[in-house]
């Protein structure tokens, strides 16, 4: 009997053992996580989670998936939750999380990725990362009492919270170290259109700044933060810090297991990775997307919950192994407006196509490489975006690409 | 079979939309539309598949 194990009990892990089950996999499954909490949604942790409480104090909602009792009983998931696999064995086909040995004939990689931290300031309270549950929680009881926010990183997590911190009155600045925020998410222009936004809510955006020094309340590095030190010598002002700078492949405990890695998990068309028996999925998982015909590591949620389930069902039978395509989807919201991106941002040429983003806030942009779309990004544009992710797909041409949104914007602005 | 959307979850990201565009739009005001209730046959794989897809969870098959 077929043992499954699936190392990352978040998103892509769960989707993974969700899977196994609805393919008709009765083996045992195993479901290892270095957090103590079962799987749950990151997206509104950054989002709404960030909220002020409800009248009485109300805790947020949970972003739970499933219920314990769900995953133990009706799914039959043998749950390891509270310590990382800390080794591969895969001669032995074992899986370690500290001194204990689990055994797999198939083995899911989704051990995700980490928040990086600043390289300063770490003994200081008030200062954060956003990734986890619990980081979630301790930002939130921060934002319930500060003042002075500072946010390092543009990118769309620092956004995020610079948002919600902005909802709720408080002083905001968000520090990045790119002339132009968002570069490598979403080019050059449409970086700087989106960046406008922090402007327009009330948030000073510093760019081409780096943090040099926090401050704090205690001489010796130690105490809650109290400014932030940039690198042209500016203070501001902070008795709460986010960093989101970015993120790490869990990988490290994959070393001299054979299995090959570069920015994360080296994997195929299929998800296979370069040892038999062993595939990944989510953050972790660099694999080859048929649609662009190119090495991709996303960290989406689209691309997590369908890669658990394509991983684990390739891993429990390979030799009907299907590749995994699909046109990069990831959404962000920020103050009151919902930005979209839909394929890849490595374009020759980007497109406003509607709207403008200096004067308001729907504007629509094209990627084109080559004569195809690419890419297309929305600020409220939602009734658009996924017309043009099924174009992307289909590998739509650009002039096509065009046309549609010329008569998109005729039918929005000439009335029937 | 029905398709059925809890409108109180769905957040209208439009997932839905690119995998079903005959059963789910997105309208500008991001409030999702479903264009179409009863699932023909040939279309199932597709509408459960925005079922699985839908981030929020938002959307279920009625048989």
């Amino acid at each position: 009997m077929t043992r499954l194990v699936v190392v990352g009990a978040s998103l892509a892990g769960l989707r993974a053992v969700e899977a196994a089950r609805k393919a008709g996999h009765d083996g045992p499954v195993t479901l290892i996580g270095d957090e103590p909490h079962v799987p749950y949604d990151r997206p509104p942790l950054s989002k709404a989670y960030l909220d002020v409480a409800g009248p009485g104090g109300d805790e947020p909602t949970p972003t739970t998936f499933r219920e314990k009792a769900h995953l133990v009983d009706e799914l039959g998931v043998d749950l390891v939750l509270g310590s990382p696999a800390t080794g591969l064995d895969t001669a032995a086909r074992e899986v370690a999380v500290g001194e204990e040995r689990v055994p797999y004939d198939a083995l899911v990689i989704a051990t995700g990725a980490r928040a990086r931290t600043l390289p300063v300031g770490s003994g200081l309270a008030g200062v954060h990362a956003l990734r986890t549950l619990d980081d979630a929680l301790a930002v939130r009881r921060e934002l319930d009492r500060a003042a002075s926010v500072v946010v390092v990183g543009a990118g769309f997590i620092g956004s995020e919270v610079a948002s919600g911190a902005r909802k709720r009155g408080h002083d905001v600045t968000v520090v990045e170290a790119l002339e132009t925020p968002l570069v490598r998410a979403c080019g050059e222009a449409p970086g700087r259109w989106i960046a406008g936004l922090h402007d327009k809510h009330g948030a000073r955006l510093l760019c081409g700044s780096g943090v040099a020094a926090l401050h704090g309340s205690s001489s010796n590095g130690s105490g809650r933060v109290e400014a932030v030190e940039l690198t042209d010598g500016t203070v501001l002002p902070a008795d709460l810090v986010v960093a989101g700078i970015g993120a790490t492949p869990n990988t490290e405990w994959l070393e001299g297991s054979g299995v090959e890695i570069e920015n994360g998990v080296v994997c195929d068309e299929t998800l296979a990775s370069s040892v038999p028996g062993v595939y990944a999925a989510g953050d972790v998982a660099s694999w080859v997307n048929p649609v662009f015909g190119r090495r991709q590591r996303l960290e989406h949620w689209t691309s997590a919950a369908e890669q658990g389930a394509v991983a684990v069902r390739n891993a429990l039978d390979p030799s009907t192994a299907t590749p995994y395509r699909t046109v990069p989807y990831f959404w962000s919201d920020w103050y009151d407006v919902r930005i979209q991106f839909v394929g890849s941002p490595q374009a020759d040429e980007v497109l406003l196509v509607d709207g403008d983003p200096e004067a308001g806030e729907r504007w629509i942009a094209l990627y084109r490489a080559g004569d195809r779309l690419v890419g297309a990004l929305t600020v409220n544009g939602q009734t658009e975006v996924m017309k043009y992710r099924g174009q992307i797909l289909k590998g739509g041409s650009w002039d096509d690409a065009l046309a549609f949104a010329e008569q998109r914007k005729v039918a929005r602005t000439v009335p029937a | 079979m029905r398709v059925c959307v809890d409108m109180t979850k769905c957040t209208g990201l439009g997932i839905c939309e690119s995998l079903a565009p005959d059963y789910f739009e997105v309208g500008d005001d991001g409030e999702l539309r479903v264009l179409q209730v009863e699932v023909a046959e040939a279309d199932r794989a597709d509408v459960e598949e925005s079922v699985t897809s839908c981030p929020t969870e938002a959307i279920w098959i009625e048989t």
